[in-house]
């Protein structure tokens, strides 16, 4: 499935297959990903959902035994066929299931981190930079006091994880891709990386995985239904919920497994 | 009519509760004798290092060479000074080969070779302290032809490498994936992220066994005595053969005079604390960079 004529592609997949040693984990995945919009990710467990995301800016290699086959396109930049997995990272942000800031930097040096590591030097830009992506992830007035004092460690859940998302910002990705974000949070810090969400997609294009049906509805244009390591069905969110054409993605969603 | 459960089990409470308070109270008395146990030979040693060696410890001591036997007084000033400097070559050799060892083994060793090293790690560590000796003296002393403070830098540095490499990797796998994912999703590189992250998060624990090493070796005397060799004077080069605290020890305790006698109780107490203070010191001075509500 392709998003609406007129719609910018964001993120193309063709024939992804993916490995883990000999255990076949993604089968012959291709869609189209809109630029600039939300795409979500659902299905029960273990059907490939986080090993798509992963195999997007190269972490899934990263696991030992791990194989990708196939072409992925973010924009002009080819995510295979030669580019530098570093490369291509620099050009993706992720965000984990589980916030994990570097505990022994403080708040301001985990946002600074990707690019300071990275050989960026000029400290009035950084500052900038730091400020800017705090804000975009509506952190800054929570805690810019305390920027230099803090460790990223002693914030709390939800703040850790919206550091985590400043810390992705700033690297200027093209796309931010979530792996499940808000599975550790309470309602009311998921309800705010939601917010968050809504805000981010105006500039970037956002690959969600969610065990939140709901959570799918509420933030995605689009949602893609995985199960046991294929693309089911690719639609419109509303369709999806609504009207799926599949048996299978009706049975999922209407909770009759998974 | 059936009886009503809570109030059943209530019954039963206070005998459930005495039981628990004695298996408590046993378990509990059982840890505090296991630390008292534990303590108190420690204890009891640098009380009886304070009580002989305390009256032998003064200015001369600590600013005097060795007087020849029979004359009182003079000190190991040159032994102090001679320990420092063996130490810190053995530092600047073993520290580094011994955290990048660890930083192979637990980022890139998880295979045939890296095994092997683990192994010989442990066998190493368990070789004789003497043995060490024999191994620096045949590769430094008998290619420099002298006995030398680099010879015995070089044997302790032997002894610490293998502790700092496997205390360094066990704390190295400490550190949670997740974090080195992070680092990776930010399109930093492999190295950067092991020495950026993954080894300034294990830091504390990397400093702890460096400082493990080096208060294990600091006490060492078998290695020393073909490759340092002692010396009745100062020394400051480091090719000539070099004063250390544990051999003037080993020289004073096994001779027939008392005064050598009450110097080598002093020699070992000042050993003793020397090590303390530096250990303490590299401790705080470590605790100082660190951030508040980081570890």
């Amino acid at each position: 499935m392709t998003p609406e004529p007129g719609t910018e592609i964001g993120i193309q997949v063709e024939n992804l297959n993916a490995w883990f040693g000999k255990t076949q984990a993604l089968q012959d995945i291709s869609m189209n990903v809109a630029a600039k919009h939300a795409t979500a990710i659902i299905g029960p467990s273990g059907c490939g959902k986080s090993t798509f995301v992963r195999c997007l800016n190269r972490m899934h290699e990263t696991v030992r035994d791990a194989r990708v086959m196939g072409r992925v396109r973010i924009g002009e930049l080819e995510v295979y066929n030669g580019t530098p997995a570093v490369y291509v990272r620099r050009h993706v942000g992720m965000v984990f299931q589980k916030a994990n800031p570097f505990p022994t930097m403080s708040i301001y040096d985990n946002v600074a981190a990707g690019l300071r590591l990275n050989g960026f030097s000029d400290r009035r830009k950084l500052d900038e930079i730091v400020e800017n992506s705090l804000k975009m992830s509506v952190l800054w007035d929570e805690i810019k006091g305390d920027l230099r004092k803090k460790s990223g460690a002693s914030l709390s859940g939800g703040q850790q994880q919206r550091l985590c998302i400043a810390r992705a910002l700033a690297v200027e990705p093209q796309v931010l891709l979530m792996d499940e974000p808000c599975s550790a949070l309470d309602p009311i810090s998921s309800g705010k990386i939601e917010d968050l969400i809504f805000q981010l997609k105006e500039h970037y294009t956002i690959v969600i995985v969610t065990h939140n049906m709901q959570q799918a509805a509420r933030v995605a244009e689009y949602t893609g239904f995985f199960l046991l390591g294929r693309l089911i069905e690719f639609d419109k969110t509303e369709k999806i919920f609504t009207t799926p054409s599949e048996k299978r993605t009706e049975d999922y969603i209407t909770g009759r497994f998974g | 009519m059936p009886e009503d459960p809570i109030n059943a089990s209530s019954k039963a409470v206070p005998q459930i509760n005495l039981r628990r308070r004695l298996v408590n109270a046993a378990v509990t008395f059982a840890a505090v004798g296991a630390v008292i146990l534990v303590l108190t030979p420690l204890v009891a040693i640098f009380g009886y290092l304070v009580y002989r060696g305390v009256g032998s410890v003064n200015w001369a001591f600590l600013t005097q060479t060795p007087k020849p036997v029979g004359e009182a007084g003079g000190g190991m000033a040159n032994a102090i000074a001679g320990s420092a400097f063996i130490l810190l070559l053995a530092s600047l050799i073993g520290v580094p080969f011994g955290i990048g060892a660890g930083i192979y083994l637990a980022e890139y060793g998880r295979n045939r070779f890296g095994d092997a090293i683990r192994f010989t790690a442990d066998v190493l560590n368990g070789v004789p302290s003497i043995v060490i000796g024999i191994v620096a003296y045949g590769i430094v002393v008998l290619t420099q032809r002298h006995f030398s403070a680099l010879a015995g830098g070089v044997a302790l540095s032997l002894m610490m490498i293998p502790t700092i490499s496997r205390t360094t990797e066990e704390m190295l796998l400490l550190v949670p994936n997740s974090l080195r994912e992070a680092s990776y999703g930010l399109g930093i590189s492999r190295w950067r992220t092991t020495l950026s992250i993954t080894l300034r998060t294990a830091t504390s624990g990397v400093i702890t066994g460096v400082m493990l090493a080096f208060a294990r070796v600091a006490g060492e005397t078998a290695p020393l005595l073909f490759t340092a060799f002692g010396n009745q004077y100062w020394n400051y080069r480091i090719d000539q053969p070099t004063a250390a605290l544990p051999l003037q020890i080993f020289t004073y305790a096994i001779s027939p005079f008392d005064e050598w006698h009450r110097q080598a109780w002093a020699g070992a107490l000042v050993l003793i604390v020397l090590i303390v203070v530096s250990v303490s010191a590299v401790r705080i001075a470590a605790s100082r960079g660190m951030l508040k509500g980081a570890n």
